[in-house]
């Protein structure tokens, strides 16, 4: 019963701020890669130690993060319904999915956030904050890798659809350092889902891509894009295949696979596809959907 | 006497003739986090101390940033904004801005044979409302298979074949002049209609002229209308050649306000006319709190909804804040030279008309 009390304590006591006791301490994240600013204090003093380095990002103007916007809760209201609505009807809007997510998503980030904390390697992934992008990884050299391992899908991936890993948006709109990394970390993972899963970028990939990734992070704004992008977008073929198999695969595979965000994808370039599949539990598609250039090598 | 339109006029774009002493340097291109790109690893931003100390520094909204920098981010804010300004200001204002250039235009009230000169006039509201008011023909939409001027009471009516060999004469005299500076940028210069009327519209900004060309064309006007690019605080043109000087909207933008009046008093003839619709104090203090919550809550929402672009419109409301009331612009303008200055006050004092004359 104590302990009830204490971990209720500490949830009322975490909803209420953004700085939630972490379970281990955590290198400070002013010395992230990411934040090009002052060193690291020790990380054993805790909430006070965190207030003067905010204080310090804080000279960053107008945000605690280089691209950070201070928003009023009306304004994140006024942003979410509006986006949400210019996301669901206009194709061509993918800021709109992002800002619909960052502004919707704060529960399920510290939520995500929690896990990643539970877990050894997610842990390491928030200490190291991790980003891919093409200066943090070699695209040319993953293209040399041998085919069917992930690094040379992924560079397929990249090739094929003419994308590259630093098209990501920013993320803007999250008021925490913490889940603003974990954000990133997200919408960086993506791709890489995309890979596992082998779904295209197309329309029907990217609802099912969403539904496997509402189901692993709860994030509202997968959730209702998933919902609501097939009754809009899809043509009537792709919602027939889609009622038929490849929905209830999706979710499955969701709820069965490990939870993706505990994955430290850069350390498995290398390692057959295939495989990876297996290791995670992730269920690949009953029937491959067709990608868009034959491989002559397969 | 109007000085004709000629080579001369478009001789430099870096120097001026009143500063050809001090020639534009060449502007650093500092990159801030205050604009931030889709890729926020990429940036190395700097951090604030070590930019400031040895330079002037001035307002960029309720920044605080050097002289030189801020034409180069204001010139950051216009690239940005260009191709969704017309569509941004109809949503921010709900149309409102459309009734505040018509009542500057009623004001203006231009006889024929007017040389004006729109600056920061990039999208060419008011230079378009200009040519309808004077009675500028335009000659027919792309897909007529006949020329006629739209207007068919206009009292001149111009043969098409005659219409074309001289706009096209005309063209040709200006291209054999200039070629190397049109095929650049791709502005333009025609003669004055038959009345007399001409327009030169001028914005240091070319992605706004491009959308002004763009539009022109659509609306198929081919005389009287030319573009130029340049700074207003000290623009490629000669002294006193123009009968009116308008600047809508675009005054706040400029580093050097005053700077931009006193060229705006060379620039006029003796008699001329300038006129400057701004946005404004709302002395009511009821209103004005309404207007500032919707300023800063709604419109860069706005602007990240419909621009996809929140630092923008940010820097737009607060440069709003930035700039002096109706009657310490009225004092600047006053300082310039000219006397005869008044205000008018638009929707509660959102906008108002400036006016004075060089006499």
């Amino acid at each position: 019963m104590v302990r009830g009390l204490l971990l209720c304590s500490r949830r009322i006591f975490s909803c209420g701020s953004s700085q939630t006791a972490s379970l281990v301490p955590l290198r400070s994240v002013t010395s992230s890669p990411l934040l090009l600013s002052a060193p690291s204090p020790r990380p054993s003093e805790g909430v006070k130690e965190r207030d003067s380095n905010r204080s310090r990002i804080a000279q960053c103007q107008n945000g605690l993060y280089p691209g950070h916007i201070t928003t009023t809760a009306s304004q994140k209201i006024l942003l979410t319904f509006n986006s949400a609505y210019s996301c669901l009807t206009d194709p061509a809007r993918d800021d709109m999915v992002a800002v619909f997510g960052e502004t919707s998503g704060s529960m399920a980030l510290r939520h995500m956030r929690r896990k990643m904390l539970a877990d050894p390697v997610g842990r390491q992934i928030l200490q190291d904050q991790p980003v891919i992008n093409t200066r943090t990884v070699d695209i040319n050299h993953l293209g040399t890798l041998p085919e069917g391992t992930f690094g040379k899908e992924y560079w397929h991936f990249l090739q094929d659809n003419n994308f590259s890993p630093d098209a990501r948006r920013s993320v803007k709109y999250v008021d925490d350092l913490d889940l603003m990394y974990v954000m990133l970390r997200y919408r960086q993972v993506h791709d890489l889902v995309h890979v596992l899963l082998e779904m295209p970028p197309n329309m029907l990939g990217e609802v099912l891509v969403k539904w496997f990734e509402g189901v692993q992070t709860g994030l509202p704004m997968c959730y209702t894009t998933a919902l609501l992008w097939p009754y809009i977008r899809l043509g009537p073929k792709d919602r027939a295949k889609y009622h038929h198999m490849y929905l209830r695969w999706a979710v499955r595979s969701g709820s069965t696979a490990m939870f993706l965000m505990n994955v430290y994808f850069e350390k498995h370039w290398e390692t057959n596809l295939a495989e990876l599949r297996r290791e995670l539990n992730v269920e690949p598609a009953p029937v491959p959907l067709r990608k868009r250039k034959e491989r002559p090598e397969e | 006497m109007a000085a004709p339109l000629s080579r001369s006029m478009f001789g430099s774009l870096n120097t001026c003739y009143r500063c050809s002493s001090k020639p534009n340097k060449g502007l650093k291109f500092v990159r801030n986090i205050y604009f931030q790109t889709a890729n926020y690893q990429r940036e190395t931003f700097e951090t604030p101390s070590s930019t400031k100390d040895a330079e002037k520094e001035t307002h960029f909204g309720f920044q605080s940033v050097a002289e030189e920098e801020k034409e180069h981010k204001v010139y950051e804010v216009f690239e940005n904004v260009a191709s969704s300004y017309d569509v941004m200001n109809d949503a921010m204002s709900a149309g409102i801005h459309r009734l505040w250039k018509d009542a500057f235009v009623e004001k203006f009230s231009p006889s024929p044979g007017t040389k004006l000169l729109d600056v920061a006039g990039g999208t060419g509201d008011i230079a378009f409302r200009f040519l309808k008011y004077v009675g500028t023909p335009t000659f027919g939409h792309p897909g007529d298979d006949f020329q006629m001027p739209r207007d068919v009471t206009a009292q001149v009516y111009l043969d098409p074949a005659e219409a074309s060999s001289s706009s096209s004469s005309s063209s040709s005299d200006e291209e054999n002049g200039h070629k190397s500076e049109q095929a650049k940028d791709g502005n333009y210069a025609t003669q004055p209609d038959t009345m007399g009327n001409h327009v030169t519209v001028c914005d240091i900004n070319q992605a706004m002229l491009d959308v002004g060309k763009k539009r022109a064309k659509a609306l198929g006007y081919t005389t009287g209308l030319s573009w130029v690019r340049g700074n207003a605080e000290c623009l490629p043109l000669p002294d006193s050649s123009f009968d009116a000087y308008t600047i809508a909207f675009g005054i706040r933008n400029c580093t050097h306000v005053q700077e931009v009046l006193n060229d705006a008093y060379r620039l006029l003839k003796p008699g001329g006319r300038f006129m400057c619709l701004e946005f404004s104090e709302v002395k009511n203090p009821l209103l004005r709190s309404a207007y500032d919550t919707y300023s800063f809550q709604v419109i860069p929402v706005m602007g990240q909804l419909i621009a996809g672009d929140w630092k923008s419109y940010q820097y737009l409301v607060e440069s709003i804040r930035q700039f002096p009331n109706q009657e310490d612009f009225a004092a600047m303008i006053k300082s310039a030279g000219f006397r005869m200055v008044t205000f008018q006050n638009l929707t509660f004092g959102v906008a108002a008309i400036h006016s004075g004359y060089k006499i």
